[in-house]
């Protein structure tokens, strides 16, 4: 068990939360304790809205141990509106034409179990995304 | 019972996962005459989705709507009987997931399909009394049913949030409310396993019938209305007939109903039922036009509330997946195999 791990990146996992740096507002995911432009500290918690669009993905039939249970699925990498690109599982392909630039969301999914016994890990996925863009 | 300050849903948000399987390939499966189905499909959970995952979606939506800094809720409630952990909250990761954390009450709400708007009715009193401004009730299943078993034809998953708050914010106002109970063992489930026993026609007259009805004469005539006097009803739909024959009961037409029946297109959601037909009917209610609602759940009991629209409603719907959303984005599954293995009834011997 990685239980305080998990626990230490809840709020990255479940609710995309990154950081920001208060000297030049570059936002960093996955959060990051330093600037790496500044070479400073002090960055503060910000909110992605979890909205952007696929740059990138595949499909994995031959799955890691852990993942053979939900196999096949498919992975990608998605450019948030807000600018970082991140690597995620994708939710809700089935039967859906994949394509570079598509809109995507953000769910948070049961992403692993390690056993039976253990405890969920809940996590980030992104989806095609359910409605044209919000106002 | 009414509130010591008018209170009202701020927002709402609904969640329906996209697989979809056929009554008729459960049938199938178990030798059943695929004639008078109760329904046509029914929802089922992807592989990396539970009540959790599907809570969490649903109180997005509902603080979307609401326009609340998540950090302002001071509860956030949970009704379900098919919580991933057997003891360990729900409440707390979907608070945590929607930034609720972590100055608010958290907790898990359990009574078969009635969980839901027990939910609610804890939310509205914490806003009502005045003990917090807003406070989030949730009722969401992943619905469990024993293989081959009458209920597996219409058992599915989905459900939906409402967040509850001051009345000069709500979309819908909350008039008054009721709760009948008595102690009716309709169906259960033991610890330790897997699938709910129910008893059969049991389950009709003296429960879900008996109740509904007492439930919703009790706030009729607390308020000394009619079922005319309303625009919307919405019942816990464990099946169309049964939905149907408790509002032709109570004098409530299928105009009043229709808006709100979900069953007919994705089965019985458990917890989840009645809600979700009280977030369809907000997806279309207008302004000034009363909604009747009336839960069930076994074991047993009911939760009937009676609610007006507000002008604010219109104007919240768009920031968040409406039921049809969910209902139109499905997908169907090939077959009872992959049915059974995405509900996670195969086990390893």
């Amino acid at each position: 068990m990685e239980l305080p791990r998990y626990h230490r990146m809840r709020r990255a996992l479940y609710r995309l939360e990154g950081t920001s740096c208060p000297s030049c507002s570059r936002r960093f995911f996955p959060p990051r304790a330093v600037c790496p432009a500044c070479r400073k500290g002090g960055l503060e918690p910000f909110p992605f809205s979890g909205r952007g669009t696929l740059y990138s993905y595949t499909r994995i039939t031959q799955a890691p141990r852990g993942f053979a249970s939900v196999a096949p699925y498919a992975v990608g990498m998605v450019r948030l509106e807000e600018g970082p690109l991140v690597s995620a599982p994708l939710a809700d392909t089935d039967g859906i034409d994949l394509s570079i630039g598509m809109p995507v969301e953000m769910v948070t999914r049961r992403i692993h179990e390690a056993s039976e016994n253990g405890p969920i890990v809940y996590g980030y996925k992104f989806r095609p995304r359910l409605r044209p863009p919000r106002q | 019972m009414r509130t010591a300050r008018p209170a009202g849903i701020v927002g709402y948000g609904a969640y329906v996962p996209r697989p979809r399987v056929r009554a008729s390939s459960i049938a199938a499966a178990w030798g059943r005459e695929a004639a008078h189905l109760p329904v046509r499909e029914k929802s089922v959970p992807g592989l990396d989705e539970d009540a959790v995952t599907m809570a969490i979606e649903a109180a997005r939506g509902a603080v979307a709507r609401s326009g609340v800094a998540p950090d302002r809720i001071r509860a956030v409630w949970v009704g379900s009987e098919s919580k991933p952990y057997a003891v360990k909250p729900s409440g707390t990761i979907v608070a945590e997931a929607i930034g609720a954390t972590p100055w608010v009450s958290a907790a898990d709400l359990e009574f078969a399909c009635k969980a839901g708007s027990e939910a609610m009715q804890a939310a509205l009193a914490f806003v009502g009394s005045g003990m917090a401004d807003y406070a989030l009730g949730i009722g969401m299943d992943a619905a469990q049913s024993k293989p081959g078993d009458a209920l597996e034809l219409t058992a599915a998953a989905g459900g939906a949030a409402f967040l509850f708050g001051p009345a000069e914010e709500a979309l819908a106002v909350v008039e008054a409310t009721a709760s009948y109970v008595t102690d009716t063992p309709d169906f259960f489930r033991r610890q330790h396993l897997h699938y709910p026993e129910h008893g059969h026609r049991f389950t009709g007259e003296p429960s879900y019938f008996a109740h509904s009805r007492a439930a919703s004469r009790g706030l009729l005539e607390g308020l000394g209305r009619r079922p005319a006097d309303y625009r919307w009803a919405v019942f816990h739909q464990p099946n169309p007939k049964f939905m149907r024959r408790v509002a032709a009961d109570l004098g409530f037409t299928e105009e009043q109903i229709a808006a709100g029946a979900v069953v007919d297109r994705i089965g019985n959601t458990y917890s989840g039922a009645s809600l979700l037909g009280l977030a369809a009917v907000l997806d279309t209610a207008r302004e000034g036009d009363r909604i009747f609602f009336c839960s069930y759940g076994s074991g047993a009991g009911s939760d009937s509330f009676s609610f007006v629209a507000t002008p604010r409603l219109a104007a919240a719907r768009a920031a968040a997946p409406s039921v049809d959303d969910y209902l139109e984005n499905r997908r169907a599954i090939g077959d009872y195999g992959e049915y059974l293995r995405l509900s996670r009834k195969i086990r390893m011997l």
